[in-house]
């Protein structure tokens, strides 16, 4: 049992690593501030979570698993919408022509 | 295992902190945003690996408090951002 | 060798990220390396075992401190050119290095020359803890040991409101802080500020909470309760009060006279401003903390509303 939760602690959190590389590599990479902001959002949101679900069997008691997972759910809600509000304020950027084409 | 959560951690923390190569570059103020949200959220994940790398549970309280707060500094960013001329655009 | 690594990311990045915050041209971009700094000092406490600064660091950093630098960095946008355009000559760049090199050699002198190992009172707080009735020994010297200075931070944080509300003009004295925000009440914004402040004042209890045994406390609830406040006023969903009003100016008051008064019962009760009677140290403390939990939160939460600026009716 004890060597099944460690496979998954593993796995979960190498994976979750993983996905923070692709949202890093993908704020760098993509071409222009929108196609940028769906990388950041989907992968933090990935990322994280599979971290969190890693660090389930570590938690140490109930409430602290319960914890863990209400900061997964608040950062995707605050990453949902940060998402949506910093898209916005691209979008009016644009309309004003301020940034440069990258 | 403690190890390799730490190794996670710092990895995670490496990995985000790249993307402030980013708010460097711009070339708008809403990419400079975006690579301090993603570091945001890489601090959270590097936080609780490492807290309870080295065993320290207190470290779920405090990203417990950075996720409640996460999405402050870009709602703060659209709030005061210029928004001239497109009244039309229901936010 | 991997543990040596963990610890010694954030101290690096710390390092590039002050540079860059300096280098930096822009006051924005500035602004969002400040704030990713703001992040790696609270990886930083963790690693220090200081887990009530990181999570003050946290709170104030992520909460109130990027509100401020980026309202900043938007109104010195329209005057950033005309500044940019001034450059310092190089007697001047050699100067301010030059201080800056002293101030930052000096303090590196004074870490590095410190005894080994360093002087503590922690064992003196360990052994005391018991009689303050308290198990974070944090709390212990902020409301027992060190109260008295406490007491002047949260008389310090009333100041710095005054200080606020002198920045108004003659008409808005005694109006309301701060424009008026107009945010789609349908909107994105107003979404997460009627769903999260819910989460976050129980988070905030919940830090002020658990301060009597763990790492938290007053402060950070007070934080993290005022940064919800504030994000129901960006989306225009509340007001801030007009600052004439008689409850405002008896709320932000209360919690520091709470303190001032236990410490006067102090002088009659064990002898000392301050002093607690032995057997009724953790009551004493615990009405200072609800006392003061509620004035801390609004006082912070004006603070961060800015000058008045509106007449009260045109609200």
């Amino acid at each position: 049992m004890s060597f099944a939760l460690d496979l998954l602690t593993y796995v979960a959190v190498a994976a979750g690593a993983f996905f923070y590389l692709a949202g890093t590599i993908g704020l760098l990479r993509f071409p222009d501030t929108l196609t940028r902001l769906h990388a950041l959002t989907k992968a933090d949101n990935l990322g994280l979570g599979l971290i969190v679900l890693g660090l389930l069997p570590h938690a140490g008691g109930v409430a602290d698993a319960l914890k863990l997972v209400a900061i997964w759910l608040l950062v995707m809600l605050s990453s949902a919408d940060a998402g949506q509000l910093i898209a916005r304020a691209a979008r009016r950027a644009m309309r004003r022509g301020e940034p440069p084409a990258p | 295992m403690s190890e390799f959560l730490l190794a996670a951690a710092g990895f995670v923390l490496a990995m985000t902190a790249l993307g402030l190569v980013r708010a460097l570059r711009g070339p708008g103020d809403a990419d400079r945003m975006m690579a301090a949200q993603l570091l945001g959220s890489g601090s959270i994940g590097a936080l609780l690996l490492g807290g309870l790398g080295i065993g320290d549970r207190s470290v779920i309280d405090v990203s417990l408090t950075l996720a409640v707060l996460a999405a402050f500094a870009s709602i703060a960013f659209v709030t005061f951002a210029p928004r001239d001329a497109d009244r039309d655009e229901a936010p | 060798m991997i543990v040596d690594a963990f610890y010694a990311a954030p101290a690096v990045l710390i390092l590039a990220l002050a540079v860059y915050t300096t280098v930096v041209r822009g006051t924005f971009a500035a602004s969002v390396g400040f704030l990713a700094y703001g992040l790696l000092l609270t990886i930083t406490w963790v690693q220090l075992h200081a887990v009530d600064v990181a999570l003050t660091e946290a709170a104030i950093g992520a909460g109130l401190t990027s509100l401020l630098l980026v309202r900043a960095s938007h109104r010195l946008r329209e005057s950033e050119a005309a500044i940019r355009a001034e450059t310092p000559g190089l007697p001047l760049k050699l100067a301010a290095g030059l201080v800056a090199g002293i101030v930052g050699g000096g303090i590196a002198l004074a870490v590095l020359t410190l005894p080994e190992p360093a002087p503590t009172l922690a064992p003196q707080v360990a052994a005391n803890l018991a009689a303050t009735g308290v198990g974070n020994p944090i709390t212990a010297v902020l409301m027992a040991f060190r109260a008295m200075d406490t007491m002047l931070e949260a008389i310090v944080v009333l100041l710095a409101l005054v200080g606020v509300w002198s920045l108004a003009p003659d008409r808005a004295w005694g109006g309301r802080q701060g424009p008026r925000y107009n945010a789609d009440p349908d909107g994105i914004l107003a979404f997460i500020a009627r769903v999260l402040p819910p989460i976050g004042i129980v988070v905030g209890i919940y830090i002020f909470w658990i301060g009597a045994d763990h790492p938290g406390g007053k402060f950070q609830g007070a934080t993290v309760v005022a940064a919800m406040w504030l994000l129901a006023m960006l989306a225009g969903l509340t007001d801030a009060p007009p600052i004439r009003r008689r409850w405002v100016r008896a709320l932000l008051v209360a919690g520091p006279l709470a303190f001032v008064a236990v410490g006067i019962v102090g002088v009659y009760a064990a002898g000392t401003f301050l002093g607690y009677p032995p057997d009724a140290a953790k009551a004493l403390i615990l009405v200072i903390e609800f006392a003061l939990m509620p004035s801390l939160a609004f006082t912070l939460g004006l603070v961060m509303a800015g000058a008045p600026e509106r007449p009260e009716e045109a609200a």
